[in-house]
């Protein structure tokens, strides 16, 4: 037996890791200039999969990219890098995460998903110049005097005046009742809901009811809500975790009604666990359902797979973010990977083919109408129905 | 009214499985299982993937849940904690321990059963009622199978012979080592029936709420005001604290906005805990 001596074995394996460090990167990097995207948000706990499809989205389409050979950017091809951050829904770790990768000189971030931690960033990306995504409906991210937020996707008081107008006019839905999530984003999804329902003349049965996130059995909380007799349930910013429980304990006791979310779900999470109660849903989801879906959203949805192990159809409103950093980018040049005032003064004027859309429709910056300024992404707004297991289109709209 | 009566019963059949197991723990190792939670959770998982997934019956995955999180107990309990206990006599390493243990396997059971929500459909279907009250099937099976299990449990404790070491060694550590017990042997079996019983009751639960990755803190914590209720290391005390804790969220949601519920809950907690530090049924400590 040959024996090896532990410094033998300490040189042996530091030259190995030496020679590892010195051959792999420095060769990429020669070949290739690297843009550096960051994704900060909840990729933990029981939020974790909000963050988690923002990370897994990123990945696929910087997969897509790099495998074409990168972005073109003013004649020079960039290989995307995605820099994760976990902030587990702590605006403190928001905070450090936003810190280091502006530290990395990261100047577009995606997310964060939450209002608490959406507007932790804000004194970040405005002190080290960056600009990120959230996924987060605070107004006051997107309105001057703040500049450096664009809302990721459609926000649910932009949802709800059509939701509820459509299942008023063609559903005959006439009473109303909340449930929301005790934390500053299901509240004031509650109370931007209350606003639109009252404008469209709906009788309001019940908007005191709230769960916190940890709840594990929604049972007797939504006892409360069915008891009260509506025709529809709105669920403020439930996550995609509680939906199908909620309505699942709401048929077992009863309830024939409809279901509402302003807030993208996922329909194999709602087979498994309402099975045949998880129809009746209207929500907002993305460019996903198989009707609307263009050749390369299927091809985003495979690659998705590949990486996340399943497709989530919340991914469907958070596909867009990347690609609109990329289209954006290659218009405004090169010096907007720097500098985010060149890509800022992009943003008025652009518009690209929407690649996810079998139609052909342009992807635009919008929000003049609920921001005073051109802060979200024109993600379409496409209404979505629960039916026989499967996500069916009810209507397909677009904010301004 | 008859409503909230049947939901606190559920709730609380639900909740006793769960504290039974981290005060059995508790009362044989003196150990705060943080990790109560996150074992729960793979009990759940373990069913999910027995059911959905390879499409085995659900009595099977239940086994399967109660014998692998009985095993990952066991494996904690002698690789871990026996070692800990030994080579440190302050008991906050145990307790950091614990909590080390429930963020290792939070994280590892987030990269292998990934982020999202899982459930299976109910066990059977159907709503009875019970005079304005509904009851889905689903909820009186998980009941039922909750009871039978809390008899077992008990009748194993009072009754057999392992049990009755494990009540010694909760009673008085020496004296068990001096009466010619195998200790470590009763310890490391103590401690694997007590994640067994959090296994159970998260698969249990799955066909019910459905389970995911981060969803242990949650479980954890509602098992940590049980026995803080009825009193850490007695298992009569542990059924009390679930009885409790499980016709109060009922009645807290039924009469109360819903998050005012917990507020309330812990309100009356600390409360109750200046008066009776050591819980209804506990010993009082010294």
């Amino acid at each position: 037996m040959i024996q090896v001596s532990r410094r033998t074995m300490l040189m042996s394996t530091g030259a190995l890791v030496l020679a590892a460090v010195m051959a792999g990167p420095s060769g990429a990097l020669a070949a290739d200039k690297v843009l550096k995207i960051g994704q900060l948000g909840v990729m933990s706990g029981p939020e974790a999969s909000w963050g988690l499809v923002n990370k897994f989205s990123a990945l696929a389409t910087a997969e897509m990219w790099n495998e074409k050979g990168g972005i073109e950017i003013g004649g020079d091809k960039y290989k995307i890098e995605i820099v994760s951050v976990d902030d587990r829904n702590d605006p403190k770790l928001t905070v450090s995460g936003a810190e280091r990768l502006t530290g990395e000189g990261i100047k577009y971030i995606i997310g964060p998903n939450m209002d608490t931690t959406a507007t932790s960033v804000r004194p970040i990306a405005e002190k080290n110049k960056a600009l990120y995504f959230p996924y987060a409906f605070a107004r006051s991210l997107y309105t001057a005097p703040a500049e450096n937020a664009v809302l990721g996707m459609v926000a649910s008081y932009q949802v709800a005046p059509v939701m509820y107008k459509i299942l008023k006019e063609e559903r005959g839905v006439k009473k109303i009742a909340f449930i929301a999530r005790n934390d500053s984003d299901g509240l004031l999804q509650r109370e931007e809901g209350v606003k639109v329902a009252e404008a469209l003349g709906l009788e309001i049965v019940s908007k005191d009811d709230t769960y916190e996130s940890s709840i594990t059995d929604f049972f007797p909380v939504v006892g409360n809500v069915v008891a009260k007799n509506p025709d529809l349930i709105v669920m403020s910013s439930v996550a995609p975790a509680h939906a199908p429980q909620i309505m699942r304990a709401a048929r077992e006791m009863g309830y024939t009604g409809l279901f509402g979310a302003e807030s993208a779900q996922d329909m194999k999470i709602i087979n498994e666990v309402a099975g045949e109660m998880g129809s009746g849903l209207i929500s907002i989801g993305g460019a996903s359902t198989p009707e609307i879906r263009s050749p390369y959203m299927e091809e985003f949805i495979d690659r998705y797979t590949k990486i996340a192990g399943e497709w989530n159809d919340e991914a469907g409103t958070k596909a867009y973010a990347l690609e609109m950093i990329l289209g954006t980018l290659q218009k405004a040049g090169p010096a907007a990977i720097d500098d985010i005032e060149v890509f800022k003064a992009a943003i008025p004027e652009f518009e690209m083919k929407n690649p996810f859309l079998k139609e052909d429709a342009v992807v635009k910056y919008v929000g003049t109408a609920d921001f005073g300024q051109k802060r979200q992404i024109g993600v379409p707004m496409v209404i979505t129905e629960t039916k026989d297991g499967e996500l069916t289109t009810l209507s397909i709209g677009s904010v301004e | 009214m008859t409503q909230i009566l049947v939901n606190g019963m559920l709730l609380s059949a639900n909740y006793a499985l769960i504290a039974l197991g981290i005060t059995l723990i508790f009362s044989i190792m003196n150990v705060l299982n943080f990790a109560h939670g996150q074992m729960f959770m793979i009990g759940g998982f373990v069913v999910y993937y027995a059911v959905v997934v390879w499409g085995l019956p659900f009595p099977l995955g239940l086994l399967g849940a109660a014998v692998i999180v009985g095993v990952i107990g066991m494996v904690v309990e002698s690789v871990f904690f026996r070692r800990v206990m030994k080579n440190s006599s302050r008991e906050e390493n145990t307790m950091l321990l614990a909590v080390g243990t429930a963020l290792l396997l939070e994280n590892v059971a987030l990269s292998l059963f990934g982020e999202k929500q899982r459930g299976i459909p109910p066990i059977i279907s159907g709503v009875y009622r019970l005079g304005d009250a509904f009851l889905p099937a689903n909820r009186l099976l998980v009941l039922g199978i909750s009871l039978a299990l809390i008899a077992a449990v008990l009748l194993f404790v009072n009754y057999s012979r392992t049990g009755r070491a494990m009540r010694a060694l909760a009673q008085d550590r020496t004296a068990t080592l001096l009466m010619g017990v195998d200790v470590p042997r009763i310890s490391t079996l103590g401690f694997g029936l007590g994640a067994a019983l959090a296994g159970i009751a998260g698969a249990l639960l799955i066909s019910i709420s459905g389970v995911n990755a981060g969803i242990g803190t949650a479980i954890s914590t509602k098992a940590f005001i049980m026995i803080m209720i009825g009193g850490a290391g007695v298992m009569s005390g542990a059924l009390l604290g679930a009885v409790t804790l499980g016709f109060a969220e009922a009645l807290g949601y039924a009469f109360f906005p819903g998050s005012v519920t917990y507020l309330i809950i812990f309100i009356g907690l600390i409360l109750f805990l200046l008066f009776r530090p050591q819980g209804i049924m506990g010993k009082p400590w010294g």
